[in-house]
């Protein structure tokens, strides 16, 4: 079903040596996956229990203070917190209370570890257990740590995720499940094309609210959508669920390879599944196409940021036509990116972990026409010359699936086509 | 424990940065998880710095909990003087490390670093962002600033302004501008473009002048016990604080008083007949202490508002406040919740606020024009053109920043005059922000609810004992938005005192007959 493109490489990066770095990290910790989870999930609540960083942490990432009163917040530890464990557990009751009683459109409240609640061993299960016996069945908690000492950007998600699965009532049913919190009109056409098929029932995870959840159990087969779903996919194996293997959905070779994974399970025959991607296919292959001539021939940098990066390191080598010199992941879960490492043409360094200022070094010497970072380091580094993609619009906008595939190598384009465009004349 | 949404300020180590990232040749130590590096944004986004902040964080992850976060420490410390060759450096603690007592100033001592190392101590549980950089610039003046003769012509340092200000940029460059036509040079600036050794020769000045009291204050006190410079009180924002604070300078040089007013342009653009509709328009104002004081003034004095209520974010302004609010007899809101901030302005319904970025968004729900008077930042306080607040430009630039949101003195005798055209109906808002105009809704209902269902509480609130008949509910939306707020309270005002528990359309004309001015 991947006719159309390049033969996989002899040799990909799958066996490549892994640089390993542990120096300063430059990635944003997992709290930041709540900006997009509270509007996903529509009668959930984020409720951090951390320090004044963790709520201006939110706060810069949500950019400006859009929403009046979004569904998440912070509990600002205090000094007197701080003192005694079991008055802050006391403490934490009159907050979620109180929150609760502000907001009965509330059904399911996360509590969510930050490091200071880490630290001092603030018990959050068990405050989540406790609460949960005195809001049932109204309101369900369940608890996760979005922390920077345990995770990284995308991997709050993947906690949030993970946490729900143990939750969900047993059933045999035969079903597929969609995992990863996507932005509702990219989640739409994954399952219009997959129920074009014939495939169903089929549940997403998180579901929009309790209302619409499910059972699990040996009859789910389960396809992520997202690379950072780590936990969540161990989480899923433990219920007896099954997953099915694929390269991640961007472009039209990774939507084209994940849904013929996915077709493949349910039976659905090649002749069926032409029919049904044959003109999202043709659409996609298109807009990529007028991005790429951008693109082609360039090389790219990409630092570790949303875990993101060697699918679409692959997707810009394969279908853009780009070179890759460092591919950067904060951690790199072999179980999940083999399909993407076996696709990605041996050459680029495989980074995991960060010691910035190295990885900075590197990147200036190798001088890329495109480098894929965080906002820390974007403008500082325009200012140097080379041009940039900020990493964190690639999970805050629809990329995945055949119709985002042109907007998806737009992002990269568009920063060099910018470049070409400016008169750079006294920009810095 | 407390419940926070929005934060008017960060953590006392942002503060810090906010020192060393205006700063040169200075570099922070920051013993910190991976996830506080989002800080970085603030500076490189917002204010679009081209560098990254000099700021190494050590990134702790859970694993080294147990082991040696300590040699963690130790070791960022000697790469990055390695790396950066900074002539000082900053270490201490984000709010996570200072969980874990490793106590980065004894461990920087031990390292011999041949520059000095300055520790701080920043309560992460207690104190904030503006504390932090306070305390920061004072504790690196403290260790590097020394006394020293007197610079032969009269010069002074500029003490206060930071990465992330408030128009801090240009306001140095006016500040500077009213000095030098007074014959008085600029020794230092700082923290914002100084260097450790700009800090050491600090004491050459033969005063100060304090900027930002917020970010200033304790280095200034501490300069003026130890090195014997004074330093300035006034804050010059405002055509009358300018005209006290070039009288306070000249005081303080030993001398003449002088400022060239050729450029200014806002008293004449005040008086002028086109701002008489400003005349008694109600303010509120947010912000923080320095800048809510400065602006109450000018509010009042520069521009024929009138002032319904003030208040500030940060607890150490709140004695300065208190005293500028009972000059106002208005009372003073201190308070660092926005909730309350918005209750308070939806109590007030004032004509315009004058307030921070928060409060932009609080006036946006409102439906009331807001301008910015204060920090926290957003990247569109970050302009381009030159846009100080302080001096004479300053006067000019706050003057067009102030009227831009009200809707146009002409163009509110037209909202009156065609108040049932469909063109001119309020939700069209000021033809001059570029908004199409939208038709007014067939039936000239239901007003647009905000989230959160605040418009619903209030009417809960005022139900039980007043309450609008439809007819007269209807004339109020004949109202031009920007005058309805002051009209439903008056109303309301009028007829809770003569004990009226419905409101009529008469009542609601007997009520403006009354406050008619
Ligand atoms: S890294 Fe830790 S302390 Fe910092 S914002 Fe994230 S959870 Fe809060």
């Amino acid at each position: 079903m991947t006719d159309r493109f390049a033969p996989p490489p002899a040799r990909g990066c799958s066996a490549t040596p892994v640089l390993k770095e542990r120096g300063q990290h430059e990635v944003f910790c997992g709290l930041t996956g709540i900006i997009w989870l509270h509007r996903k999930m529509q009668d959930a609540f984020f409720l951090v229990v951390g320090s004044r960083t963790c709520a201006h942490l939110l706060q810069s990432a949500a950019g400006v203070m859009i929403f009046a009163e979004p569904r998440f917040a912070t509990a600002i530890l205090e000094e007197t917190d701080l003192a005694g464990l079991a008055d802050a557990q006391q403490e934490l009751d009159r907050v979620v209370r109180e929150l609760l009683e502000r907001r009965p459109d509330i059904k399911q409240l996360f509590l969510v570890g930050s490091c200071p609640s880490e630290v001092i061993k603030l018990d959050l299960a068990n405050a989540a257990e406790r609460m949960s016996a005195e809001f049932a069945p109204h309101v369900r908690v369940l608890n996760y740590s979005g922390s920077g000492i345990e995770t990284t950007f995308t991997q709050g998600e993947d906690a949030c995720l993970a946490a729900m699965v143990p939750v969900l009532p047993r059933s045999e049913a035969r079903e597929l499940l969609l995992v990863g919190a996507l932005p509702d009109v990219v989640e739409e056409q994954a399952v219009g094309l997959l129920e074009a098929m014939g495939i169903g029932p089929i549940r997403v995870l998180p579901a929009p609210n309790r209302e619409a959840e499910y059972g699990l159990g040996p009859g789910t087969v389960y396809a992520l959508t997202q690379p950072f779903l780590t936990d969540t996919h161990e989480a899923l194996s433990r219920r007896g669920a099954r997953h099915i293997s694929a390269p991640f959905p961007f472009g039209e070779e990774g939507t084209t390879a994940w849904l013929w994974a996915i077709a493949q399970e349910f039976g659905v025959s090649p002749k069926t599944f032409h029919a049904v991607t044959e003109k999202p296919r043709a659409r996609a292959r298109k807009a990529v196409a007028q991005a790429a001539e951008t693109l082609n021939g360039k090389s790219v940098f990409l630092f570790p940021d949303s875990q993101l990066e060697i699918p679409l390191a692959r997707f810009l080598t394969r279908e853009c036509g780009m070179t890759a010199i460092e591919v950067g992941a904060p951690f790199i879960h072999r179980a999940v990116m083999q399909a993407d490492l076996d696709l990605l043409c041996e050459g680029p360094t495989i980074a995991e972990g960060q010691d910035v200022d190295k990885q900075l070094d590197r990147c200036r010497a190798a001088s890329p026409d495109l480098t894929v970072c965080g906002l820390g380091l974007a403008n500082p580094l325009e200012a140097e010359g080379l041009t940039t993609k900020w990493a964190i619009e690639l999970v805050f906008t629809p990329v995945h699936f055949y119709e985002q595939a042109g907007d998806l190598a737009g992002l990269f384009s568009r920063p060099i086509r910018r470049r070409a465009l400016l008169d750079h004349e006294g920009a810095v | 424990m407390k419940l926070t949404v929005w934060t008017y300020e960060g953590p006392p180590h942002v503060g810090a940065m906010r020192v060393a990232t205006a700063m040169k040749g200075l570099h922070y130590v920051l013993h910190a998880p991976q996830g506080d590096t989002y800080a970085d944004l603030l500076f490189t986004m917002i204010e679009r710095r081209n560098h990254r902040p000099p700021v190494t964080y050590t990134t702790f992850q859970a694993r080294d909990l147990g082991a040696d976060t300590g040699n963690l420490f130790k070791s960022a410390c000697l790469e990055a003087y390695a790396r950066h060759q900074p002539e000082a450096m900053i270490v201490g603690a984000s709010c996570t490390a200072e969980l874990i007592q490793d106590d980065p100033g004894g461990m920087s001592e031990t390292l011999g670093l041949p520059v000095p190392v300055i520790p701080l101590e920043l309560p992460s549980y207690q104190r904030k962002e503006n504390f932090g950089a306070d305390e920061t610039f004072y504790r690196i003046t403290r260790a590097l600033a020394k006394p020293m003769a007197r610079s032969d012509r009269v010069t002074a340092n500029l003490l206060g302004p930071t990465g992330l200000g408030f128009r801090h940029r240009d306001d140095i460059t006016e500040v500077t501008g009213l000095l030098m036509e007074m014959g008085i040079e600029v020794n230092v600036t700082a923290p914002y473009g100084a260097s450790p050794s700009d800090i050491a020769r600090m004491g050459h000045a033969h005063f100060n002048v304090l900027m930002y009291p917020e970010t200033g204050e304790a280095a200034a006190r501490w300069m003026e016990k130890e090195l014997g410079q004074p330093y300035t009180k006034t804050v010059p924002i405002g055509v009358g604080a300018t005209r006290a604070f070039v009288a306070e300078v000249a005081e303080l040089a030993g001398v003449a008083p002088r400022l060239d007013d050729s450029r200014l342009r806002s008293p004449w653009y005040s008086a002028s007949v086109d701002s008489t509709y400003l005349t008694g328009k109600r303010v509120f104002l947010f912000g923080d202490g320095t800048h809510v004081a400065a602006c109450a003034r000018l509010a009042r004095d520069e521009m024929g508002f009138e002032v319904v209520g003030l208040g500030c974010y940060n607890r150490e302004q709140a004695r300065l406040l208190r005293g500028v609010a009972r000059d106002f007899g208005v009372e003073a809101l201190i308070t660092d919740d926005y909730l309350e901030v918005e209750r308070c302005i939806e109590e007030l319904a004032p004509e315009l606020i004058l307030g921070t970025q928060m409060e932009r968004h609080i006036g946006k729900r409102l439906g009331i024009p807001c301008a910015v008077i204060s920090a926290p930042v957003h990247v569109q306080d970050f302009p381009a053109r030159y846009s100080p607040q302080m001096g004479i430009e300053g006067a000019n630039v706050i003057f067009d920043t102030w009227v831009h949101p009200l809707v146009m003195g002409l163009e509110e005798h037209l909202l009156t005059m065609f108040r049932e055209d469909f063109e001119f109906h309020d939700e069209a808002g000021a033809s001059h922000h570029g908004g199409k105009a939208k038709p007014r809704p067939e039936t000239g209902g239901q007003p647009p609810v905000p989230p959160g269902g605040i418009e619903e509480e209030k009417k809960q609130a005022t139900a039980i004992e007043i309450v609008w008949l439809p007819a007269a509910e209807k004339e109020l939306r004949k109202i031009p938005f920007f005058v309805r707020g002051k009209a439903r309270r008056n109303t309301e005002l009028f007829a809770g005192e003569r004990g009226v528990s419905e409101i009529s359309v008469d009542t609601l004309y007997e009520a403006k007959a009354h406050y008619a001015r």
